[in-house]
């Protein structure tokens, strides 16, 4: 017989993350409402998942491929900015979707118990499904373009876990903050379409000059993208000041997140 | 003394608090606590102003209870009284600020049924996302998913988007697969409120289905005469305070008592009439044959309910007016008139006549329904808003000199043939 004790908590705590593995069931109903419901009522249902990061690609590799003539270091420019969209469509669609989850969800929130942590994991669910999408089509390309792989592939999954953590802790973040100051839910897509621009997604991080490279590598998210990068392509290594900054940001982003959402998650149910 | 496993729930010294500051926001029991200003942004200052605007609320206070297993206990008082921040607490959706509870075995709560539902999922879809939200695994609905569905009773939409449901399924289904997670101790906040009166007679009845197989049910309820039937202890909360604990029926009679100063002989709703668009009750009061208003019955003499309704759409059918009395929290009797009601739409009055030397002395309380009988349905049910207190001569010769109150419901005159 469970025993379950109700009292105020302490101050910090760890989550019970046993808790979150019994009630994976409720994950993954809740990951699969999203998902149903991103592309209910639209006539090419799962083909907008293959357009969205499709689309973009195609127009940035035309704008500073062709006409510009950015450098990409000899690799085709579409598929330099795919490698890089998929990286960043994981780390940013889950802040930009889960950011708002606590708000959305507050109906359920104030009426049933269940370990909180559940509501913004499966907000990230479509996010991760788009991204499993678009690993097929990154196939596809890399067999158009004929680019063959390299044992250097193995660390794919390394920086897209990576990608995945350190949006879940930013993701922790901003849906806590939410939830006490409306604010951050406009802020957020400004600050994400900057933080755009200083990595090297729709570039490469090689058109930086030589003196701003230091400062532009303690961008976390450089790490992220030009290793995804390298494990797919090929080419340069990332630096160990990238490699360095991205683990960095990595664990202050998950224990920052995990304390902020600890604090709110208690109080949650009289603030809503 | 009951050994610790025979205890479902314990509670011990619980408090909540909540902060109330003068823009309204309630600020979490942590901070609220701790107590003081907080400074929020650094140009905000610690200005006397903040000093002033806040003060603690106690919605719950040293309440301390236990529930043995598969006993079904009752929580009532009034509005604000501090049940439903209980509740919250005992089904871990807020934190308590003070105190602790311990609960052994799994607990399912009913505190608002249909939580999670998305009308643009189907039925099948939403009962795993309900399901699982209740607590439930995936293979445990697998195994009650058609006990569910044969309940709801829709298995011809069970595919279908539930915002094409009618309203009545919509609440059938929420409450099946409420009904159907089979938790050591239940949780229930007022659900019987909902659905058509035959639908909550089998909710009754799977409570009692429920209670019957050694569950442990927490039940929090307005409605005095459904704790009665079903609670076997119960707990009386006023301001956040538990003021009296123990058999169900001392407990309403007490709680009944002291609604007397809220409820009188008079009654207007005619600021908000309850009931749905056929019919709606505007008021009621206490009369004698001549018509005038009076403010209590005298056992000796007849006396008239008379209860003002408003028919706004008589295409429902008739419109039967009942009236059920109470009294210590016990239903005395239920009334309704024989005549064919009036159908025009506009204003009607029903009166029921109570003869002299039928009801005994003592305070009464009088709920209004007005019911249709096809298709079933009940307009309003206007509960524990009226009451009125019968009184007698103590040198009344049917006493034969006994002075204290005379046990009963009703002490009507009978006949008697003595040899």
């Amino acid at each position: 017989m469970s025993v379950t004790r109700i009292q105020p908590r302490r101050r910090f705590s760890f989550f019970e993350w046993k808790e979150i593995v019994e009630y994976r069931d409720l994950l993954y109903f809740l990951a699969l409402r999203d998902i149903k419901l991103r592309y209910k009522q639209t006539s090419l249902g799962a083909v907008w998942v293959i357009l969205q990061p499709l689309v973009p690609a195609v127009i940035f590799a035309v704008l500073f491929g062709n006409f510009a003539r950015l450098p990409s270091n000899g690799q085709p420019y579409l598929l330099m900015v795919f490698t890089g969209l998929i990286p960043w469509g994981l780390f940013s669609n889950s802040i930009g979707r889960a950011g708002t989850s606590l708000v959305a969800n507050s109906g359920l929130l104030s009426k049933i118990y269940f370990p909180r942590l559940i509501i913004p994991l499966a907000s990230m669910g479509s996010v991760v499904v788009d991204g499993l999408v678009s690993l097929g089509v990154l196939v596809v390309l890399l067999a158009l373009f004929g680019i063959g792989l390299g044992w250097h592939l193995l660390a794919a999954p390394f920086f897209l876990l990576a990608a995945f953590l350190m949006g879940l802790g930013l993701t922790l973040i901003v849906a806590s903050l939410n939830v006490y100051h409306r604010d951050f839910g406009y802020a957020v897509p400004f600050a994400l379409q900057a933080w755009n621009y200083l990595t090297p997604i729709v570039y490469s991080s090689s058109l930086i000059p030589e003196r701003w490279q230091f400062l532009y590598s303690l961008n976390p998210t450089v790490g992220l993208i030009e290793g995804f990068r390298w494990s797919v392509l090929g080419g340069v290594p990332i630096t160990v000041t990238m490699m360095a900054s991205m683990l960095s940001g990595l664990v202050a982003s998950l224990a920052i997140g995990m304390a902020v959402f600890q604090k709110i998650e208690r109080g949650f149910a009289d603030i809503v | 003394m009951t050994a610790t496993s025979d205890i479902a729930v314990t509670v011990r010294s619980l408090g909540k608090s909540y902060k109330i500051d003068h823009l309204g926001l309630a600020e979490p029991p942590v901070e609220a606590a701790e107590g003081g200003s907080r400074r929020r942004w650094p140009w905000q200052g610690k200005g006397p102003r903040q000093r002033m605007s806040s003060e603690i609320f106690w919605a719950l206070r040293d309440v301390d209870f236990e529930v043995p297993r598969g006993k079904v206990f009752g929580v009532i008082g009034r509005n604000g009284a501090g049940k439903s921040t209980l509740l919250k607490i005992l089904s871990r959706i807020t934190e308590p600020t003070t105190g602790m509870a311990e609960i052994r075995g799994r607990v399912g709560s009913l505190l608002e049924v249909g939580t999670g539902f998305h009308p643009e999922l189907s039925g099948r879809e939403n009962i795993y996302l309900n399901g699982t939200l209740l607590g439930m695994r995936r293979r445990q609905i697998d195994q009650v998913f058609d006990a569910i569905v044969d309940f709801a009773e829709v298995h011809r939409f069970i595919d279908t988007p539930v915002k094409r449901y009618s309203s009545g399924m919509y609440v059938r289904l929420a409450f099946a697969v409420a009904a159907h997670l089979e938790p050591d101790i239940l949780i229930i906040d007022e659900v019987l409120a909902v659905g058509d009166l035959q639908f909550q007679k089998k909710c009754l009845g799977k409570m009692k289905d429920v209670t019957g197989q050694g569950r442990t049910v927490l039940f929090v309820s307005h409605s005095l005469s459904t704790v009665n039937s079903l609670c076997d202890t119960c707990m009386l909360l006023e301001n956040g305070r538990v003021t009296q604990i123990g058999p169900t029926e001392s407990v309403t009679a007490s709680y009944f008592a002291s609604s007397e100063e809220t409820a009188g002989s008079l009654l207007d709703l005619t600021a908000d009439p309850p009931g749905d668009r056929f019919c709606r009750m505007v008021g009621a009061r206490m009369v004698d044959r001549s018509g005038e208003s009076v403010s209590y019955a005298h056992i000796d003499r007849e006396v008239g309910i008379e209860m003002t309704y408003e028919l706004l759409d008589p295409s429902t059918g008739p419109v039967i007016p009942n009236f059920h009395f109470f009294t210590a929290g016990q239903c005395a009797f239920i009334s309704s008139p024989l005549p064919q009601p009036p159908a025009s739409s506009g204003r009607h009055q029903a009166t029921v006549w109570l003869p002299a030397r039928f009801l005994n002395e003592g305070t009464y309380s009088v709920n209004f329904a007005a019911t249709t009988p096809i298709p079933q349905c009940c307009h309003f049910h206007v509960q524990d808003q009226f009451c009125f207190e019968v009184i007698e001569d103590l040198h009344d010769e049917a006493r034969h000199g006994a002075v204290h109150k005379v046990p009963g419901a009703v002490r009507p005159q009978l006949d008697w043939s003595m040899r």
